[in-house]
């Protein structure tokens, strides 16, 4: 994030002539809700930041960013919210004789139907393929208005999990796991000889040996523990 | 300067019992992150208070005729532990602590964006452990806090904070003795950064003048206690 334009609030005071937020090298400040974050003046107002009559205002607790005019702020903690095409690690939750309900960490568990199962299930035996408690790797197929989404597990590489082990990290953190162009991604890869999946429910599925296992899940365990470190200091 | 029965509540100088002048706050100190298994909290010494909110979800809301299509309901729960107070408090809702809820519910939908989480219910539990006086204000407070440190988008946080009068003298953030022997109070809900009222109750008489000293009171407090919230949550104790 280093020499990245960062916004920098000049009104914290509740100085409301204040102009608006503008590009700094300073660190990216911390923000809590109801914090007005300036003049919205050619500004978007991007995740967490709300305009109202001119002004921008903090929605959430966490850092502001203001990335090619569009201010942001990058929660500390924040629900996962699915959405069509994310990639997620679900648990079987509970099912019926052609529905299995997936918890996939949202406000809501998502349905996959028998037909966007893994493999061809019999009407009322479809316990055989997947059992209440299998963990699946899959993908949200639609999400409606209500928040009610469907998954599906035909597409490339979707299955269920099996083997390895599955650790849960906060998914505004997954950017971080990933690194600029997944360069992170394909370091812990290397470096651990592991399968890594990132689902975009902050699910990371890590598969192989067992000591590679556990050097990745210390090395995410590290991600989490410098991200808050470092959000209390407020850098970057 | 006189006193109620026994009980001299302030001095002929205006200080109060405690050593506050008539316009301080008791001491406030929050912290976030004290249940690791929720999703948000914050524990909240106000004085003698001691209050721990916590709050889980958003997530999907049971039964389902509590349910709401365009928005999610916010399920407050206050309570008292029996050891909080020094009459042992039967465990279980009452009618008071029933009022709480709803008044604090009521108080923090006005700054949750709900119309985000469709049928979807959000969970706060607040628990007094130790109660001076003013709880159901740290309680509002105190979930406030949770509810920033859950990540539930809000667009302001709330403050609440009672003056009230004693011995005919408007004081602020009323402690123990002062409730009890005094004659009004005035616990309010404000916006620290807009100045909006999103929750108002007054016990006893107060003149328009007692009201508007009182209004003041908590105006200024609310200022302080929310200078605090804000350290919590950026400089966390987590």
């Amino acid at each position: 994030m280093k020499g990245r334009s960062v916004a920098r609030p000049d009104n914290m005071s509740g100085d409301k002539g204040a102009g608006g937020p503008r590009g700094s090298r300073q660190a990216p400040l911390l923000v809590a809700p109801g914090d007005d974050l300036g003049d919205s003046g050619g500004l978007e107002a991007g995740h967490g930041v709300l305009a109202i009559n001119g002004r921008l205002r903090a929605l959430k607790q966490g850092r502001m960013s203001n990335r090619d005019g569009t201010v942001s702020i990058e929660p500390r903690r924040t629900a996962y919210v699915p959405r069509p095409s994310d990639l997620v690690i679900g648990y079987i939750e509970g099912c019926t004789s052609n529905i299995w309900f997936i918890d996939i960490g949202a406000p809501f568990n998502a349905i996959l139907p028998m037909s966007l199962g893994p493999s061809k299930a019999e009407f009322g035996g479809i316990r055989k393929v997947l059992d209440i408690g299998d963990a699946i790797l899959c993908r949200v197929q639609e999400v409606e208005e209500n928040h009610s989404s469907v998954v599906t597990m035909k597409g490339m590489g979707l299955r269920a999990i099996r083997a390895g082990s599955v650790e849960d990290i906060d998914p505004h953190l997954l950017g971080r796991l990933i690194g600029r162009g997944g360069n992170n991604l394909r370091q812990l890869k290397e470096d651990t000889e592991c399968r890594v999946v990132a689902g975009d429910n902050g699910r990371v599925w890590l598969d192989g040996d067992l000591s590679g296992i556990v050097e990745a899940r210390d090395r995410l365990n590290a991600l989490l523990t410098e991200a808050k470190v470092e959000e209390y200091r407020g850098d970057a | 300067m006189g006193g109620y029965g026994d009980v001299q509540c302030i001095d002929e100088n205006g200080i109060r019992l405690d050593g506050r002048t008539k316009d301080e706050v008791r001491p406030v100190h929050i912290e976030t992150g004290v249940v690791p298994v929720a999703d948000g909290s914050a524990r909240m010494t106000w004085g003698l208070n001691d209050v721990i909110a916590a709050v889980y979800g958003p997530m999907e809301a049971h039964p389902r005729k509590i349910q709401r299509q365009d928005r999610a309901v916010l399920d407050v729960r206050y309570n008292m532990a029996p050891f909080s107070t020094t009459d042992r408090i039967r465990p279980g809702f009452n009618r008071r602590s029933r009022e709480i809820s709803k008044v604090t519910a009521e108080a923090l939908e006005s700054v949750v964006l709900t119309e985000l989480y469709p049928r979807s219910k959000i969970r706060v539990e607040i628990e007094i452990i130790c109660a001076e006086a003013g709880t159901r204000c740290a309680g509002i407070t105190a979930a406030s806090v949770a509810l920033a440190h859950a990540g539930i988008p809000m667009s302001d946080m709330v403050v609440s904070v009672a003056s009230g009068k004693v011995h005919d003298i408007v004081v602020c953030d009323l402690n123990k003795e002062e409730d009890n022997y005094g004659e009004a109070d005035l616990p309010m809900g404000i916006l620290p950064n807009s100045g909006e009222l999103v929750f108002l109750q007054m016990d006893g008489d107060l003149s328009p003048d007692q009201f508007q000293e009182a209004w003041d009171y908590n105006m200024k407090a609310t200022q302080v206690i929310h200078a605090e919230m804000v350290r919590a949550l950026k400089g966390g104790d987590e």
